[in-house]
């Protein structure tokens, strides 16, 4: 299985049926692959925040939503992540590509890829770093932990984990 | 007419319906006219009301009617292709167009200038469009509810605003007491 089918699989298997996306180049094969998951409503969104208001309404809706984004986004969302995904009590898993890191071919993503880890502990949003291709393997705890306690999580996917076998 | 007439106006119709209301007045006055569980108060994310509303509606079959203001939707200006694409036929979208942000001060918004929301909405693609007077809002919006079909509503009323206190309950019981009431007109 693919690290993208394992992905969508655990996603289903969590009883995700609602995702929201913002593109990044690293999630491409994934993004096709939740576009064709017939349990998922897929609905691409324009911009990070307004998928988050998306997510909260489909969960509120009986719904367990999830959001693909970029890194960057956490720069674009924190007033939403704050003030209505951890205000409200609402979990969200959040799937992360993070740009800027070892093997970034774009100087600009390291300018937001420095302050990505830093900000997600400043906004107490628990945060796990895939790296190794294996680290896939513990999406599935995180997704229950997210639902569970009711909390945003931050699953952060560099180049090396996407790159490797 | 001001907003909160319009929103008074409208009591009659929309208490039995499940509504999100945007953030600042608009949330404070819906709370003091008639808080209830089938009420979700949007507290703090300026412009996300009607993404809320989407997501609410594609998840579920009850009707939704989100309530936003103008300068909400020019914050979130993205919500209007996401809607048209994503169509959900149980989904209202009102937006109060009292030109102006209303919360801050009545400083004046751009749809209250040249701006043309309810020509935005068509040209990103949604298929059914009103505008209509701050008097006629309520019957556009029972017309919507009692047709089949995603609409969304422009009401142009006049700025200003009328005292109200804030809402005090907290976001979690907020939000609780809505799923439950959302899942009761599901179960």
């Amino acid at each position: 299985m693919s690290k993208n089918q394992k992905i969508v699989t655990d996603l289903i298997n969590n009883k995700i049926e609602f995702v929201t996306t913002v593109p990044c180049k690293q999630l491409a094969g994934l993004i096709d692959e939740i576009d064709s998951a017939k349990s998922i409503y897929h609905i691409p969104s324009n911009k990070e925040d307004e998928g988050m208001g998306l997510c909260a309404g489909a969960y509120m809706g009986g719904k367990r939503s999830a959001i693909i984004m970029q890194n960057t986004a956490i720069g674009v969302t924190i007033n939403t992540l704050v003030t209505l995904i951890q205000f409200y009590n609402i979990p969200l898993p959040m799937l992360i590509s993070y740009r800027g890191e070892l093997g970034e071919p774009v100087a600009c993503q390291v300018e937001m890829a420095v302050h990505t880890k830093a900000l997600l502990a400043q906004l107490n949003i628990p945060t796990y770093h895939f790296h190794h291709p294996d680290d896939v393997n513990e999406l599935d705890s995180i997704l229950k932990y997210s639902f569970m306690s009711k909390k945003p999580v931050a699953i952060l996917t560099d180049a090396s984990f996407w790159q490797g076998a | 007419m001001i907003r909160s007439e319009v929103l008074k106006n409208l009591i009659p119709i929309i208490s039995d319906q499940l509504v999100v209301s945007n953030i600042g007045l608009p949330s404070q006055e819906l709370h003091m006219l008639d808080d209830q569980p089938s009420n979700f108060y949007m507290l703090g994310t300026m412009g996300l009301a009607s993404s809320i509303g989407l997501g609410l509606a594609l998840a579920q079959s009850a009707k939704v009617i989100a309530i936003d203001g103008d300068g909400s939707i020019l914050t979130n200006l993205g919500t209007l292709p996401t809607i048209a694409n994503n169509t959900a036929d149980n989904f209202i979208l009102l937006i109060i167009d009292n030109g102006s942000y209303g919360s801050t001060g009545d400083q004046p918004t751009y749809a209250g200038r040249k701006t043309s929301l309810a020509k935005v909405a068509e040209a990103c693609g949604c298929d059914h469009v009103v505008e209509c007077s701050a008097e006629d809002t309520p019957a556009a919006v029972k017309a919507a509810l009692d047709g089949e079909n995603m609409t969304i509503i422009v009401s142009k009323c006049e700025s200003g605003n009328v005292k109200v206190p804030v809402i005090d309950m907290d976001a979690p019981v907020i939000r609780d007491r809505f799923m439950r009431e959302v899942a009761r007109r599901n179960a």
